[in-house]
């Protein structure tokens, strides 16, 4: 034995530790996978062994193997032993292992919850510490809920240390268990005021997270932040409350008022630059929240300028980055102020650090005036030129792009000179955002008419040298660049504009090439569709018999090329195709008829104009009454285990056109969508043009229909790899031409094609210049305002854009989306206005556990048939009153905790002339507050509650002590009513005729009643605790009692009674508890449910009645099923029985209810309770 | 938020990581790998802020990180961190390891990773800031590190010794804690 024992010993010597371990690495670093995976065989085998020291070393070593990419989830089990172990080395060792590995979704962490919450309640600070740091790693949903109860109380801990631990643990508990954030809520705030200024600081950090997410139920905390900022030092702290305060202003811009002084001041008087910069970033969001209407703030947004500028101008490159970051927020609402700082900005493109020139790039948006747009393009031109990186590069093309197109067009005055920019910019090597240049190419030539001529001669010279997008990949197959998408617009402009060429058939040559099959398939396609565009422009031209002959010809030779791509892999390509190749053969032969109208009727396929369709049209199309978009067209066919197969065949043919089809989709939704009449009418040419053109308008119709049609998407991009891979197979066995280098560009690519116009801009702007100085000498003496503004001066005149875009009818484009947050992200649930009480629906859960029959409505008193008809009505009236009473109070103590309205007193202090409304509105609730206060019934009702609590605790001490049978304590709320309006009573006595199970808590005297020492004015009540003794909690117990009591009259006291019946049901015994799903399937399958009842209700939908059996009887919804018919509840009883409750709505509308219990009773009492509650 | 913490090496060798949302080791490795590929190639003259890593969350988020000798403290924060605060939180970071470790250098992270662990685990908690005083900080793992001690007597020495580093490399060289430019140094607390 002790052999063993030594022999163990000396095993644990030779153990590696940590160090071993890593030393062990680095000396291995030719196979270190092999030594590493000798290493977890050693360290299983030392999780194998009882002693803690020797697992406590093995969880040490994983948490370095989880550090470079191990997967150490295995020892899930073992980390949770040591960080049981009661020494403080060992636990550390395996918190840090948990906080590494452990994830929400942990199974092991079911284990936890009663070690953690030992460790929580820890004597030693630091155990509790390590607890609380790992916690915060790794805690979920249960363990958030399980444990709130005990964060709570360690809000209130004695030690700094676990304090501020604590507090931002609570964070975490919010973010997995949202129901903690409205009981925890006050304590947070008071840790606000903590004499800790760590612990302060950290419910400031608490604060400003839950803030920044739903800054509006945090509104009412802004003076208690307001005091903070300007009396605490701690910059970090500073910092956060003023980030707060950001997020708080645009919300209340009368905070934003009382905050600017202060803020101005700060940044005054500050020396550390975070705090100035973060001060600068408040001040701005108040600006900008108060933009209207406030000429006075110019002071402060030039004092924010100008210390941004002093940033800027630093050497300090974060400075510089952060400037320019708080710059472009100005820049939204007062870009004048901006503006004036052109001079540095523009200084930052050329830093050397990216992240500045990004920053930079951001602000020229505002820059541009109708000046200097080509001057600051040119200069991104160049930028571009000489950048590394493609992603620098993309990010400066759409820069361009969208300086240029912002406003409509705004800015530009040359569209000539755009054009020449973006085919500049499709000239470019190494950028991945050709789609965002074509849908701009036909944006503009779209909606400036003026420009169509000018832009149709050079897509024509884009489609000539087309061989300039093809790069040879590495397999020597000719791949095209993304660019190449320039080409899908190019084609399509001509196409659609044909009338403005000069040389159609020469275009038709080039579209035809061979290499053209290379291209990605929507691609292809659009050529094709715009070939048969050109040839109808070509036929109609062709007057003569000379060129009658030649547009003969191309017909023949159109039909040939075409053929080809009848055979495309590409679905769009091979249907266009052939297609076309049917109508050219009907065409043909109506020409050898000697038809003579072809032209028109081929003309009318392409007739029409587009326009453009705003982006959000797809979704404003109303839904046609009576279309129910969820049901099936036709009945889904049942599943069958030979579909799949079948399936795959087709796969098998159309692998590729699923891609395709939805990159061509996805490509083109930049900006705006265009709808593209472009299905083929193949066989209708011979119709009428009329019958088209209710055709034409049937399928715009089908087409805005569509959902697959027209995407929204704005976001989508197509990724340059899948148009790679879109080349077709077939285009594989086709000869590729290799590139013909020696054809001459036309445009050549040292000098840019934009250039020319900067130059022609620059001499005019010279000639105006000097015009102007001229002008400038002779008017200075007459008028002094002529010169303030430059540019109005220069009239600069540019072509009219089009800016109507198409939507349904009724649809406006403004419409606003709501809120974008994702139905994942847990501050959703966050959402809680923490200034009322609580709602009716939610249940203080913290709580609940501990007293449940706080929440337990007061059980009700029956009264017997009174003798005096009279008096019973009277009675019935009191109630009435004093239920309307107990609202009011209800509102009145709601109100009073408001601090809404301490908030609107403390904004409005400043500045009176906006608050006298509010004061008066706050005098009314504060006297309604005062009368609630006075009202006694609180107080005694509080105190009572009190007594309940403990008095329930103590005797279920007691019971689990005895271990008697089953008896429990039901307090009863017993309201007296006063019967007469003016008469005083007195002298009451209570008393009940006890039960076999139940019997009235008097005290000594076990005959007499209870004697209640209250007199009663008239139209006042008292509530009165009165303890009852109940034997067996599962049933319903009815008792019958009467109340004696003298009425003061004016001719003495009479003596009267009243006789109740008193019901306890057996759902104030139940606590509900909070369960999971799988805890419930677990009860409901242990077969140890012998209590079953049944019962059918009318009239009461599912919703309601869930409602109300949770807020009544004290149930937990469990689980609802997605149709919303059936939901499971659950609820615990007292004596730790379970009670398991199934509603469902029957297909007649009545609710059937099942229940079922671990008691054999407990069901069918409480099932008897629902039905009385429905009935 | 904070919502990863990253040490590594200038040859991307990882020699702390924290992360306070759940990635598996293999997305934490290709975090990892990812964010050296964009801070290394940063010269030391440019900015320390670092918009979009793709791996780690959105536009919200942004890497903010410092340089010192061989090792890179990269701190991922969304927007509700204060950029400049949280160069001085690493800052006060390293200055709290020079000073438990006595001239910290690349070595002592390698070897005492946990002992890293347990330090940044005073600093920031959950992902949240929990303590920026280094005098509290230093206290606190003071009074731990006694702790430790009292209950070493118990243990084996071994888990107690301080490893010997018999194969330091010689070129490996203290980390020299470059001086805080002016505007960080202002902020006290």
């Amino acid at each position: 034995m002790a052999l063993t024992k030594l022999k163990g010993n000396l095993e644990r010597i030779l153990d590696k530790n940590l160090a071993d371990l890593v030393r062990g690495i680095r000396n291995n670093k030719e196979n270190e996978v092999k030594y590493i995976a000798q290493c977890i065989e050693e360290i299983k085998a030392e999780l194998k062994q009882e002693n803690i020291a020797v697992k406590a070393n093995a969880v040490a070593k994983l948490s370095y193997l989880q550090m470079i990419g191990y997967d150490i989830s295995w020892a899930g089990f073992n980390i949770i032993e040591v960080m049981s172990s009661n020494k403080f080395t060992f636990k550390r060792i395996g918190y840090l292992a948990a906080s590494q590995s452990f994830h929400q979704d942990t199974e092991v962490l079911m284990l936890t919850t009663n070690m953690i919450r030992k460790d929580l309640s820890s004597q030693n600070q630091y155990d509790a510490g390590v607890t609380l740091s790992g916690l915060a790693c790794f805690i979920n949903q249960d363990l958030a809920r399980d444990l709130a109860n005990d964060l709570m109380t360690l809000l209130s801990s004695t030690k700094p240390y676990i304090r501020k631990k604590a507090v931002l643990l609570m964070y975490k508990v919010f973010l997995s268990f949202p129901d903690a954030l409205r009981p925890a809520f006050p304590r947070l705030k008071e840790k606000l005021e903590d004499p800790d200024p760590g612990v302060q600081s950290a419910a400031v950090n608490v604060i400003c997270e839950l803030a920044r997410k739903n800054p509006k139920n945090y509104l009412s905390l802004a003076p208690i932040f307001f005091k903070l900022m300007t009396s605490s030092t701690n910059n970090w702290m500073l910092i956060k409350i003023i980030k707060l305060f950001g997020a708080l202003t645009p919300l209340e811009p009368r905070l934003g008022k009382k905050l600017i002084e202060p803020l101005t001041n700060l940044i005054h008087s500050t020396s550390a630059m975070s705090l100035l910069y973060e001060c600068i970033n408040t001040v701005i969001a108040v600006l900008i929240s108060i933009s209207t209407g406030m000429p006075s703030h110019s002071a402060s947004i030039q004092l924010c300028v100008q210390k941004l500028r002093i940033l800027i101008e630093d050497s300090d490159q974060n400075l510089k980055y952060l400037g320019l970051l708080a710059m472009s927020k100005i820049l939204k609402t007062h870009p004048k102020s901006v503006q004036a700082h052109k001079d540095l900005i523009l200084l930052c493109l050329d830093d050397k650090d990216e992240s500045i020139r990004l920053r930079a790039l951001d602000l020229l948006y505002g820059m541009v005036s109708k000046k200097n747009l080509m001057e600051i393009v040119k200069k991104l031109m160049v930028h571009m030129d000489r950048a590394e990186g493609t992603q620098y590069r993309d990010e400066l093309l759409s820069k361009i792009i969208e300086i240029c197109s912002q406003d409509n067009y705004h800015f530009i005055t040359s569209f000539e000179w755009y054009i020449s920019v973006l085919v500049d910019l499709s000239r470019m090597e190494g950028l991945r955002q050709g789609h965002v240049v074509a849908s701009q190419l036909m944006d503009v030539t779209i909606r400036v008419p003026a420009i169509r001529p000018f832009s149709v001669e050079q897509m024509a010279l884009l489609l000539e040298t087309s061989s300039g997008f093809a790069v040879r990949g590495i397999t020597g197959q000719v791949a095209f660049s993304s660019m190449c998408e320039v080409l899908y617009a190019a084609a399509w402009i001509c196409g659609e504009f044909a009338s403005h060429l000069k040389e159609p058939e020469a275009v038709l040559e080039c579209v035809l090439k061979s290499k053209v099959t290379v291209l990605p398939g929507h691609i292809q396609a659009v050529f094709i569709h715009n070939l048969m565009k050109l040839y109808a422009h070509i036929l109609r031209k062709a007057s003569t018999t000379e060129e009658k002959e030649r547009a003969r010809q191309t017909l023949s030779v159109l039909q040939e090329r075409l053929t080809p791509f009848m055979q495309s892999a590409d679905l769009e390509v091979q249907e266009r195709a052939s297609t076309a190749v049917h109508v050219l053969k009907v065409i043909s032969k109506l020409q050898d008829a000697g038809e003579a109208d072809v032209v028109n009727e081929l003309m009318q396929l392409f007739q029409g104009e587009l326009n453009p369709v705003a982006p959000k049209a797809q979704r404003k199309v109303p839904l046609p009454d009576g279309l129910d978009l969820d049901a099936w067209i036709n009945e889904p066919e049942p599943e069958s285990d030979d579909e799949p197969k079948a399936d795959k065949g087709s796969l098998d043919i159309f692998y590729k056109t699923s891609t395709s089809m939805s990159d061509f989709r996805d490509g083109y939704q930049g900006e705006s969508v265009y709808e593209e009449t472009e299905h083929m009418q193949s066989e209708d040419v011979r119709q009428s043009a009329a019958r088209q053109q209710v055709r034409r308008e049937a399928l715009r119709v089908e087409q805005a229909n569509n959902p697959h049609y027209l995407k929204a998407s704005s976001q989508a991009r197509r990724s340059p790899s899948a148009s790679s891979q879109l080349l077709s197979p077939a285009s594989e066995e086709i000869p590729v031409m290799s590139i013909n280098l020696s054809v001459p560009l036309q445009v050549s690519t040292s000098k840019k094609l934009s250039d020319k116009y900067l130059e022609l801009e620059r001499s005019k702007e010279a000639s105006s210049d000097s015009k102007k100085h001229r002008s400038k000498r002779d008017k200075k003496k007459k008028k002094k305002k002529d010169s303030s503004d430059e540019e109005e001066t220069v009239q600069i005149v540019a072509p009219q854009v089009i800016s109507t875009m198409e939507l349904p009818e009724g649809a406006r484009l403004s419409d606003s989306e709501d809120d974008g947050r994702p139905q994942t992200d847990p501050h959703r649930a966050l959402n809680i206005d923490l200034d009322t009480p609580s709602y009716p629906k939610e249940k203080p859960v913290m709580r609940a556990s501990l007293e449940p029959a706080m929440s337990t409505p007061p059980t009700k008193i029956k009264k017997s048939k009174s003798k005096n008809g009279i008096e019973g009505s009277k009675e019935e009236k009191a109630r009435r009153k004093k239920t309307k009473q107990e609202k009011e109070e209800k509102v009145a103590s709601s109100k009073g905790v408001n601090l809404n309205d301490d908030l609107d007193f403390w904004l409005s202090a400043s500045n009176g002339n906006e608050s006298k409304e509010k004061k008066v509105v706050t005098k009314t609730e504060m006297t309604v507050e005062e009368t609630a206060t006075s009202d006694p019934k609180k107080p005694v009702k509080n105190k009572k509650e009190k007594k309940e609590k403990k008095e329930k605790k103590s005797k279920k001490e007691k019971r689990e002590k005895k271990d008697t049978q089953d008896r429990d304590e039901q307090n009863n709320h017993l309201s007296e009513n006063t019967t007469t309006r003016s008469k005083m009573i007195h002298s009451m006595n209570f008393n009940v005729v006890d039960s076999a199970n139940a019997r009235l808590c008097r005290g000594q005297h076990e005959q007499d009643g209870v004697e209640l020492p209250h007199q009663l004015a008239g139209q006042s009540r008292v509530e009165i605790p009165l303890a009852f003794a109940v034997m067996d909690s599962t049933m319903v117990h009815q008792l019958r009692g009467v109340l004696t009591y003298m009425t003061q009259g004016e001719n003495g006291s009479v003596s009267e009674k009243l006789d109740f019946k008193l019901q306890i049901p057996c759902s104030v015994f139940l606590a509900s508890d909070p369960m999971s799903n799988d805890q419930f399937a677990e009860i409901l399958a242990s077969q140890e449910l012998p209590g079953k009842a049944k019962i059918l209700c009318e009239g009461i939908p599912l919703t309601q009645a869930l409602d109300r059996a949770s807020r009544e009887l004290n149930m937990r919804l469990v689980e609802m099923d997605s149709s919303g018919t059936s939901a499971s509840l659950y609820s615990r009883h007292l004596s730790d029985h379970h009670l398991c409750i199934l509603m469902k709505s029957q297909a007649d509308g009545r609710l059937s209810i099942y229940g079922k219990s671990s008691h054999p009773s407990l069901a069918s009492s409480v099932i008897e309770e629902l039905r009385q509650m429905f009935a | 938020m904070i919502k990863a913490i990253l040490v590594f090496n200038n040859h991307g060798k990882p020699r702390l990581s924290k992360f306070y949302q759940y990635f598996n080791e293999d997305m934490q490795q290709q975090i990892v790998r990812e964010t050296f590929q964009l801070v290394s190639k940063r010269d030391d003259n440019v900015c320390n802020f670092l918009e979009g890593g793709s791996l780690i969350g959105g536009s919200d988020y942004k890497l903010i990180y410092r340089h010192y000798a061989t090792l890179y403290f990269v701190f991922c924060v969304d927007s509700s961190e204060s950029e400049l605060g949280i160069l001085d939180l690493i800052q006060v970071f390293v200055e709290t390891l020079d000073r438990c470790f006595e001239n910290v250098c690349e070595l002592d992270l390698i070897f005492h990773v946990d002992k890293v662990h347990y330090i940044l685990n005073e600093l920031v908690m959950g992902g949240m800031v929990l303590e920026t005083n280094m005098s509290e900080i230093l206290s606190r793992i003071e009074d731990q590190n006694k702790l430790e001690k009292s209950e070493a007597g118990l243990i084996s020495l071994k888990n107690v010794n301080l490893p010997n580093l018999p194969n330091i490399p010689q070129q490996i060289k203290d980390i020299k804690l470059p001086d805080l430019p002016q505007a960080i140094k202002d902020l006290k607390f």
